[in-house]
């Protein structure tokens, strides 16, 4: 009764592959944009900025990318966090001029990339990566693979510490996102404004999610999810794995590499690896593609959702109406996150995105049971 | 032999298309197909049968590409087939379907259809991701294949739904549009009617006519139903312990006494 497909037809077959085939679904989808892009940045303060909007942002990127190889492919991986610090470095290293010595001198400097094409870079050079860790796949499987991702993860973390040139040799060992700005607008550094970040944010997130729904519903998509299914029988009918894994590798790390670099330039500023990019982002980003659904672009916006959300709120109940010692009300997130992703792989494997889906059918057909 | 010829029912059988020249396949210590040649005619249906474990679905997974045999040659379109990765034998048009079911339980039926179609389609990841234009159009004309073979095959109801949710025999038919889909010269079938009833046969046999006679498809299976085999093929291989015991029509195989010994046993004295 609330929602209704009823009427809607689709007459061609473009009509029928578009991203919302259903028109409720579709305004809905325009409102949203709409609200996101005209009216939120002339209403946010730097508070909702930087605790809830760009964390979603940014992490819903991580997200998408995560779940191209683990929800749409098949391909389990651990080394999230340190993908996201090669995009990271990578964007620090194209905004402030790639150095490349020989011998101990330098031989030249590249100019300094804007911020909008350091991002690119990050996710560009991340997608290198990602696939050269994704070689390993085509012989090793399940948690043999994310064993295998998990060294990455480790080895990335131990490179950018180990090695200065990717830090410019700054002696706290740390990145900082000098300050840069687009056609005159501030992106990154201290006294850029909310409305500018979260619009630079904003901009890399519709996109990601445009192109990663492109993909997921088209030709790549299919190749990623017959594999995902059965990998022989994908075989067989003419998907060649290697190709399929390293590209669903190459997307999902470019995404990645793109919510690193912001992640570092955007959001925090200043980095120092082992604990930005450590092991429990790695975690933090798997959790949200099992909370939000696995193999669903809505998941994991709602998966980063949740998972943002969960500590404000619980701050704001714990902290401020309950008045509970902040370390109390900390602990207890780590509890409930927990419990969370027991209950949910328990009761709902298929996470947020799937009673999304279950409640659109009972609001259809409600107020009739069937 | 002569080129090609015409059946009693008005069917043109043509040249052959496929030849497999002595194919020996061991597994360590055991010869799973021991010498066996036989060849596939354009537009004929051609079976293979055998007792259990007679190296049959071996053959099958020789020919698609699964196995590499140690011994001998297969000859494709007048060519001699270098060894092979699956994909590559699926992109020279050979399709198939398996004994177990072999679907994308993840997929809707269509997706499942329009995996079918990926040799064919060919746009790169770029204009993917922009979806308009190429991609689009790409997707859209692949689709309107897929949808007339889910026509044909009559499953225009189950369209959207998740294949998990599917019984048996439907998921075979599901399993037969996928392979359709590609437009294949040659359609290897495991046992279509495995684990049927007798209505759930006649279909599929209506079925296997069907797309012999409409799309001309050359088409091997492997049956177990000696009813079905006799009247649906118009050639049967026979094997026994991965050697060839017969080769020749329903009628010849049927009179055949080595083929009649392997089925129902010799009396040794």
């Amino acid at each position: 009764m609330f929602y209704r497909e009823a009427g809607d037809f689709s007459t061609t077959y473009a009509e029928d592959q578009q991203t919302f085939p259903i028109k409720f679904d579709r305004y809905r989808y325009y409102l949203v944009l709409f609200i996101a892009i005209v009216v939120v940045p002339f209403v946010v303060n730097d508070y909702w900025v930087n605790s809830l909007l760009l964390p979603f942002l940014i992490y819903a990127i991580a997200a998408i990318g995560l779940n191209i190889l683990v929800g749409y492919c098949g391909q389990v991986s651990l080394g999230t966090g340190g993908f996201m610090a090669v995009g990271a470095y990578s964007c620090y290293k194209f905004m402030t001029g790639v150095d490349i010595w020989w011998g101990g001198e330098l031989l030249f400097r590249l100019p300094e990339f804007n911020i909008f094409f350091s991002v690119i870079m990050g996710g560009v050079m991340t997608a290198l990566v990602g696939v050269l860790f994704g070689l390993p796949s085509l012989r090793i499987k399940g948690f043999y693979l994310a064993v295998a991702t998990l060294a990455a993860q480790f080895f990335l973390v131990w490179l950018f510490n180990r090695v200065s040139w990717f830090y410019n040799y700054s002696a706290s060992g740390q990145i900082n996102a000098p300050e840069r700005d687009l056609m005159g607008i501030l992106i990154t550094g201290p006294s850029t404004e909310p409305w500018a970040a979260y619009l630079f944010c904003l901009f890399f997130t519709i996109v990601c999610a445009v192109i990663a729904r492109n993909l997921t519903r088209g030709a790549s998509g299919r190749k990623w999810m017959a594999i995902r299914d059965m990998d022989i029988a994908a075989e067989i009918i003419g998907v060649n794995p290697l190709k399929a894994k390293l590209t669903a590798f190459a997307v999902s790390s470019f995404f990645v590499g793109i919510s690193g670099a912001l992640f570092f330039s955007v959001y925090l500023g200043a980095v120092e690896v082992g604990e930005a990019f450590g092991i429990t982002k790695s975690f933090l980003v798997l959790f949200m593609i099992i909370i939000g659904g696995l193999g669903s672009i809505f998941g994991s916006f709602a998966g980063a959702a949740f998972l943002v959300l969960l500590p404000v709120a619980l701050k704001v109940v714990g902290v401020d109406w309950l008045g509970w010692p902040t370390d109390i009300v900390a602990h207890l997130q780590l509890v409930i996150v927990g419990g969370l992703i027991v209950i949910f792989l328990i009761a709902e494997p298929h996470g947020i995105a799937q009673l999304w889906r279950v409640a659109k059918e009972k609001l259809r057909l409600w107020p009739f049971p069937h | 032999m002569s080129d090609s010829y015409v059946t009693a029912d008005g069917r043109t059988i043509g040249p052959v298309v496929m030849e497999m020249k002595n194919i020996t396949l061991r597994f360590g210590g055991v010869e799973a197909i021991k010498d066996i040649s036989f060849d596939i005619r354009e537009g004929e249906i051609r079976a293979i049968i055998g007792p259990n474990g007679a190296g049959k679905s071996s053959m099958l997974n020789v020919i698609s590409g699964f196995y590499v045999p140690q011994d001998g040659e297969v000859w494709y379109k007048g060519s001699r087939r270098p060894a092979m990765k699956p994909y590559q034998v699926a992109q020279q048009g050979i399709a198939r379907t398996f004994q177990n079911i072999a679907l994308f339980e993840g997929m809707s039926v269509l997706d499942n259809v329009m995996t079918g179609r990926l040799t064919h389609m060919k746009t790169g990841l770029f204009s993917q991701a922009l979806w308009k234009g190429k991609a689009e159009a790409e997707e859209v004309a692949n689709r309107e294949v897929a949808e007339k073979i889910i026509d044909f095959l009559e499953i225009q109801a189950i369209r959207k739904t998740p294949v998990s949710r599917l019984p048996y025999g439907l998921k075979k038919r599901v399993e037969l549009a996928r392979a359709l889909a590609a437009e294949p010269s040659i359609l290897l079938l495991d046992e279509p009617m495995a684990g049927m009833n007798v209505e759930e046969k006649e279909d599929m046999s209506r079925f296997i006519l069907d797309v012999n006679d409409e799309f001309g498809t050359t088409i091997a299976l492997i049956e177990h139903d000696m009813g079905v085999v006799m009247d649906l093929s118009d050639r049967v291989v026979v094997m026994d312990y991965g050697k060839k015991i017969g080769d020749g029509t329903p009628s010849e195989v049927r009179n055949n006494q080595a083929v009649i010994d392997a089925y129902l046993g010799v009396a040794h004295d």
